[in-house]
């Protein structure tokens, strides 16, 4: 059996510090940034002491953004509950199709089946601008441009093949004796697939549809280019606070508290799941 | 109430259309009674847990057709074909106990907790289970899991029971136990069941007929009784006891009603004239060469001067506890003899080897047995 010596857990612990740092103080200094004013946040040298204000927090939600250039009108809570409706209706839809798609894939070996699968997966290889153009004229032809469902639609390029191959690997996991004792004890299989293999396959599934979330929450370029201001998600409200009169960090700041909140509250709420569903699913070495 | 079983020319190939398919099982045909016990029993790929899951629905049958009692059911959904598995992979599922898995089984049948509870207690008694009900799956060890398995399959009423390697993870004290009591269950509910397994003793103590399969291939259906006094041919008749039959290929030969079984000129065995009956002696005057069979509980061994066979020399003379394995030197190999008491043999020791008439087993060097003894076997007979 191995000892740790006190040298190697003083090492691990200054490279768990070190680690911690790295990663939370962007996040930490976000946060700061968010209870200042411009002014402070712009001051030289800069300070961690300052009065801390919440007039970054309720300009956002009050939709009253004061500049030196005058009062600007912001659709951040619109634009909060856009990112909301969007990554959630194509994380839903995902979940609807990806799910019994990923069992088909994983049970079933029919023709073509991999390359099916890999086609899937390589919409995630392709740049987003590549389509973009294409989808732009399509979308305004067929009337779904600046619309929730047409970018719920091209958001499912960013989150079914996630969870499809997330998925995937959880169910080839299972054995398919499992779902035969259930079976042939007289069920059908649509009932062994509700009752057995999706209940067997959560965390993986619930792993899959967090990080969809989140990749369809950060999602930038589509809804750049497909939506116009009303259907905007917030990673494209954003850029509403480069005004005028100068960029607003501390809105910027306190935006980005706002809109990392939810992400970050799931993360951390299902934090087992992820761990769980993406060191037994497809990510694994 | 159990039903009678008949699986007729089932195929099972998979990748059918590629350019080489693999067949699983080949023209396969058994009739089995209501109430009977029967045993797959071959080596790992033979295809009996390929038939096994064409029985269960699990696998599709390429070609063939299974019935149980009047209905045809290798076309139907495994719910509506009225078997219950237990499963080499035990297959329990995780977020239950040991008694909510068995008690599952039960679901479709809609008995109430009282008559399930019942059941469930019935059955964990029977696998020495009891103790272990309210365990979750992931803290009991392998054996128990299966025993858990077993159950699951056993509490339910079907028509058929299937049984994948029931007790391959046993220890071998409970798994004699259990042997004996599976085995008066199954008899005195009066249940067909199918058992698949690779340990004979296993197959001889619980099946009423072993199918013996090699290759895809049904090589002969029999009582354990009739598998070893006559295999139907060479693979049965090696695969088979343990330790394993002694084979030689030897040319025979007759002369004035004698037969001399020789291998490069040296006579192995031998036969006085009348020893082997006229029909026998008849077939093998057709051959050229042939493959003489030995049981090792059959050869018999005498000290050099008081035999008549041919000459042997002990290799190695083990008491394994129950019975002495004497190994020696024997024409171009070895000859394998097992005892029931010690034998006082050295190493070095030449022996007079000697095989009663009765004990021989004749194979053609294709494999078809040619005779038993003084019985011509079926092949040879045809």
């Amino acid at each position: 059996m191995h000892h740790t010596t006190t040298g190697e857990k003083i090492l691990r612990g200054v490279l768990i510090t070190l680690a911690l740092v790295f990663f939370l103080f962007p996040i930490f200094w976000i946060l700061l940034m968010s209870f200042q004013t411009n002014a402070q946040i712009l001051r030289i040298p800069p300070s961690l002491f300052f009065e801390p204000t919440l007039i970054n927090y309720t300009s956002l939600i009050t939709g009253e953004l004061q500049t030196a250039a005058g009062s600007l009108k912001l659709e951040f809570m619109h634009n909060l509950w856009n990112s909301v409706i969007l990554s959630t209706g194509s994380v839903l839809i995902s979940l609807l199709l990806g799910v019994p798609a990923a069992y088909a894939f994983a049970r079933y070996k029919f023709r073509f089946s991999e390359d099916i699968a890999f086609t899937l997966l390589s919409f995630k290889f392709a740049p987003p601008l590549l389509v973009l153009l294409p989808l732009t004229l399509y979308f305004q032809a067929i009337g779904l441009a600046n619309t929730y469902i047409g970018l719920i639609w091209v958001y499912q390029l960013i989150t079914l093949p996630l969870i499809l191959w997330i998925v995937r690997g959880y169910f080839e996991d299972i054995s398919p004796d499992i779902e035969h004792a259930y079976r042939i004890a007289g069920h059908s299989w649509a009932k062994t697939f509700m009752k057995i293999s999706i209940p067997l396959a959560r965390p993986g599934i619930a792993a899959a549809g967090l990080l969809s979330f989140i990749f369809a929450w950060n999602n930038f370029v589509f809804a750049l280019v497909l939506a116009s201001a009303d259907k905007q998600p917030v990673t494209v409200g954003a850029l509403a606070f480069v005004t005028a009169s100068g960029i607003q960090y501390g809105q910027i700041a306190a935006a980005v508290v706002i809109s990392i909140t939810p992400t970050l509250a799931l993360a951390l709420f299902a934090q087992r799941y992820l761990v769980e569903g993406l060191s037994l699913g497809a990510v694994k070495g | 109430m159990t039903a009678a079983v008949s699986l007729t020319d089932v195929n099972k190939v998979y990748a059918a259309k590629a350019k080489n398919p693999i067949y699983a099982v080949r023209d396969f045909s058994i009739e089995i009674k209501a109430g009977e016990i029967i045993a797959l029993l071959g080596s790992s790929g033979c295809g009996k847990t390929s038939t096994l899951r064409m029985i269960a629905g699990f696998e599709e049958v390429t070609k063939g057709a299974i019935r149980i009692g009047e209905k045809t059911i290798h076309t139907l959904p495994p719910a509506r074909r009225g078997v219950a598995m237990a499963f080499e992979g035990y297959s329990l599922y995780p977020p239950l106990t040991l008694r909510e898995n068995i008690a599952f089984a039960l679901k479709s049948e809609k008995l109430g907790s009282a008559e399930t509870n019942r059941r469930v207690e019935e059955i964990a008694k029977l696998l020495e289970l009891t103790k272990h009900l309210d365990r979750y799956p992931s803290t009991v060890s392998a054996g128990q899991q299966q025993r858990a398995s077993l159950g699951r399959a056993l509490v339910r009423k079907a028509d058929l029971y299937l049984l994948d390697e029931p007790m391959g993870q046993l220890e071998p004290q409970l798994r004699a136990i259990l042997r004996g009591r599976l085995k008066r269950y199954l008899r005195e509910h009066g249940l067909t069941a199918i058992l698949v397994t690779h340990d004979q003793t296993e197959a001889n103590a619980l099946a009423d007929r072993i199918a013996v399969m090699e290759g895809g291939f049904l090589q002969q259906f029999a009582s354990p009784a009739e598998l070893k006094a006559a295999p139907a041919n060479l693979f049965v008749g090696t695969f088979i006891g343990e330790p394993p039959m002694n084979v030689y290929e030897v040319a025979p030969a007759i002369a004035n009603g004698r037969v001399s079984f020789r291998a490069q000129g040296e006579e192995l065995f031998g036969y006085e004239p009348g020893a082997l009956s006229d029909t026998v002696m008849a077939q093998l005057a057709k051959q050229k060469s042939v493959v003489v069979g030995v049981r090792p509980a059959d050869v018999v061994m005498k000290p050099l001067n008081g035999g008549s066979g041919a000459t042997a020399e002990v290799v190695s003379n083990q008491w394994i506890g129950d019975q002495t394995h004497l190994e020696s030197a024997f024409g171009d190999g070895v000859i394998v003899a097992t005892l029931e008491s010690r034998f006082p043999a050295r190493t070095g020791e030449k022996l007079s080897i000697e095989v009663p008439p009765e004990k021989l087993h004749v194979f053609s060097t294709e494999g078809p047995a040619l005779a038993h003894g003084s019985r011509l076997a079926e092949q040879g007979a045809t």
